[in-house]
């Protein structure tokens, strides 16, 4: 907590917070020892979004606000259709559930591999990129690329493309993948299993620093499955709600000086979505493997060092390779590509787990269909006091490192959280005053 | 010789364009070998002051920050090359400017005062000269090495401004217009995404942006004669290229017959 008083005062200046999207910043104070932030803040552009979707259709929802993140587009059409569905009391069952589950499998392979190996393992091993890593390590970043490649592969395929695939709609799909299609990718698969196991085995192996919170986990949980679509908002903490009661749960504050919106817990605080929040929550869903490789990493059931999500995304990566086998060999051709619904008024919820953390949409329709009100909670915006709670955690343990050291350490515990910057609609620029 | 300089910089976006080149799973590293990235932060926490060979910019232009910002990055620029639809229209975030900003802002945030904004959503060619565009919402990643390429060896990129129908027809995707009688955009949007959306039974809903001289009035008939009423139609042409001068213009004369 208290570190000793020192004489000096220090600056420190990040004015660009490199490997995540979009921007933010952060300004420190130091004071004889003592640590204040006075500033941790969001200047991405603000860009509206639930203002502009005012008077568009319903089923412009899902391509509209996939545009608000370009690395987890899935999961905002993913919330955005489920909340549609619930208006309109449609089930989403049978083969097409388990489609949506496969494009997902997809977006978490793809992301969680980019982050791992593209913006997360260069702070662990002293490397400015992934580029300059490839000159020492070009076998295992050529590994990974192949890796995240697979899991773009799915996308592709159900999808159309990657970045803002444009086969999603409320109801189901344009069109579905044949048998033989998805078959297509199981060989690939097949390796990438192996190669998100190796995955788990090197990023287990870092060293960590020894910072631990007492994090409010939260994220969607399923009685069966480890989640994605469905499920209920439950925390380590009591909340135990179905996803139609989130405003009576949390609440967005909106912070000076930025361009955020956070969210806390009405009356209590921080919360903590994503990898760890998922693993904590429902371990006990995880694949026998996955579990297996938990404890040979040295991981228990649950974990709370922020920087050993690495290890976390990647037995996530494996459990989806693991999902994304299984969905293939089940799957059978559906009749058609979406269920029939009739438009009507009202008022819908859809919380899905993006691979960043749980993502909350809500709209209200009029009875031609017309977005009429709108509201959207991407998980930077959700983890953003706990990234705040972490800095001044990792600014008291490691205060007397040099600047240059310092603020590289401050920038690793914010990629601790993936921070999807632009996503957080309403992101990082370190400034470390020292007097 | 020393390698190019590339510098990579961003405005109002999603990241997804310049995700594109990380996207390029087989071909990053040999293009990392190539250029030299000198400022990329999505991707490296490496900064290398300009002035940069080539720079890639993502996003419009919102604020007033950005304003003075872009014309920054111009002046350390040798040839600037807007990718993905904010940057060559101002994107999605482009329909406040049919719209009441200060509305919008108190709409989204509980203290407007603390946010910088502009009125208006803007190309960067609004601002600044532009050497090349690439069109897209997302772009096509094989458009951005093709262009990263021709530029490596001093020739100009081979990006098509023809109609999505071209695509169709190289792909052999019947018409959905006319064999489904499903709306689309493809006869007035510029090529690029191999025609996509046909090809998954659905009208193209225009991410590449108008193509060159659009007939955007004959189109607006056709849909007419397919049952699309006018809130529908105005809608399908505000969307990522909304602020596109041929999108815009046609939205508008829709709007007041709506």
């Amino acid at each position: 907590m208290s570190t000793p008083s020192k004489p000096e005062t220090r600056a420190i200046s990040v004015d660009y917070l490199a490997r995540v999207e979009g921007e933010g910043s952060l300004k420190v104070r130091v004071r004889d020892g003592q640590v204040e932030i006075t500033e941790f803040g969001i200047f991405e552009p603000p860009r509206f979004y639930e203002a502009f979707l005012r008077g568009r259709a319903f089923g412009d929802a899902p391509d509209i606000t996939a545009r608000i993140c370009g690395i987890c587009p899935i999961a905002y059409q993913m919330s955005s259709v489920h909340a549609m569905e619930s208006i309109f009391g449609v089930k989403m069952e049978g083969a097409l559930r388990e489609l949506r589950r496969l494009i997902y499998c997809g977006e978490w392979i793809e992301s969680h591999v980019l982050h791992a190996f593209l913006l997360h393992l260069p702070d662990f091993l002293g490397y400015q990129s992934a580029i300059h890593m490839a000159a020492d390590h070009r076998a295992a970043v050529e590994k990974a690329l192949r890796l995240k490649k697979i899991g773009n592969d799915i996308v592709n395929l159900i999808g159309g493309r990657e970045i803002h695939p444009i086969n999603v709609k409320v109801g189901g799909f344009y069109k579905v993948p044949t048998k033989r299609q998805l078959e297509e990718l199981v060989p690939n698969l097949e390796w990438a299993l192996e190669a998100a196991t190796w995955a788990v085995e090197l990023t287990a192996g870092l060293p960590f620093p020894e910072v631990e919170a007492d994090y409010e986990y939260v994220s969607v949980c399923h009685p069966d499955e480890y989640p994605f679509n469905e499920g209920r908002l439950v925390s380590n903490k009591g909340i135990d709600v179905p996803v139609s009661e989130w405003n009576n749960v949390f609440e967005e504050v909106h912070v000076a000086r930025s361009n955020a919106l956070q969210s806390k817990v009405r009356a209590r605080g921080s919360y903590h979505v994503g990898p760890l929040a998922r693993y904590s929550l429902n371990f006990d869903k995880l694949s026998p493997r996955v579990q297996k490789l938990a404890a040979a990493a040295g991981l228990g059931k649950t974990c709370f060092n922020p920087f050993k999500s690495i290890v976390v995304r990647c037995l996530e990566t494996v459990h989806a390779v693991e999902e994304a086998l299984r969905l293939i060999d089940a799957y059978r051709e559906p009749p058609r590509p979406d269920v029939p619904f009739t438009v009507k008024a009202g008022e819908g919820h859809g919380a899905t787990e993006a691979p960043r953390g749980m993502l909350y949409h809500r709209y209200r329709l009029d009875d031609q269909g017309y977005i009429l009100d709108a509201q959207i909670c991407p998980p930077t915006a959700q983890s953003q006091m706990s990234i705040e709670d972490d800095l001044r955690r990792v600014l008291e343990a490691y205060i007397d490192l040099p600047d240059d050291q310092l603020q590289w350490r401050l920038e690793h515990a914010v990629r601790n959280y993936d921070p999807c910057i632009s996503c957080a609609t309403h992101f990082l620029k370190v400034e470390i005053d020292r007097g | 010789m020393a390698k190019p300089k590339l510098g990579v910089f961003k405005f109002a976006s999603c990241d997804g364009c310049q995700l594109s080149l990380l996207d390029c799973e087989d071909e990053l590293l040999t293009v990392a070998g190539a250029v030299q990235i000198a400022f990329f932060p999505e991707a490296s926490r490496e900064y290398v002051v300009g002035p940069y060979d080539l720079t890639l910019v993502e996003g419009s232009i919102t604020t007033p920050h950005d304003l003075e910002a872009i014309k920054e990055v111009r002046a350390q620029s040798k040839f600037l090359v807007t990718i993905g639809a904010c940057a060559t229209a101002g994107g999605i975030q482009a329909l406040r400017n049919w719209k009441d900003v200060a509305e919008f802002t108190s709409y989204v945030y509980a203290h407007p005062d603390y946010i910088s904004t502009l009125d208006t959503s803007t190309p960067i060619a609004d601002h600044v000269a532009v050497d090349f565009e690439l069109r897209g919402c997302p772009i096509n990643k094989w458009q951005l090495v093709e262009l990263v390429n021709a530029l490596l060896h001093g020739r100009k990129p081979n990006i098509p401004t023809y109609s999505v129908c071209v695509e169709c027809k190289r792909r052999g995707t019947p018409c959905v217009m006319v064999a489904q009688g499903i709306p689309c955009l493809g006869p007035v949007t510029q090529a690029g995404c191999g025609a996509l959306c046909p090809a998954y039974n659905r009208g193209c809903y225009g991410c590449f942006g108008p193509m060159e001289t659009p007939n955007l009035a004959a189109l607006g008939e056709w849909w007419r004669s397919m049952g699309v009423d006018d809130r529908t139609l105005v809608n399908a042409l505000r969307s990522f290229n909304a602020y596109a001068q041929p999108f815009r213009e046609a939205s508008d004369v829709y709007a007041q017959q709506a």
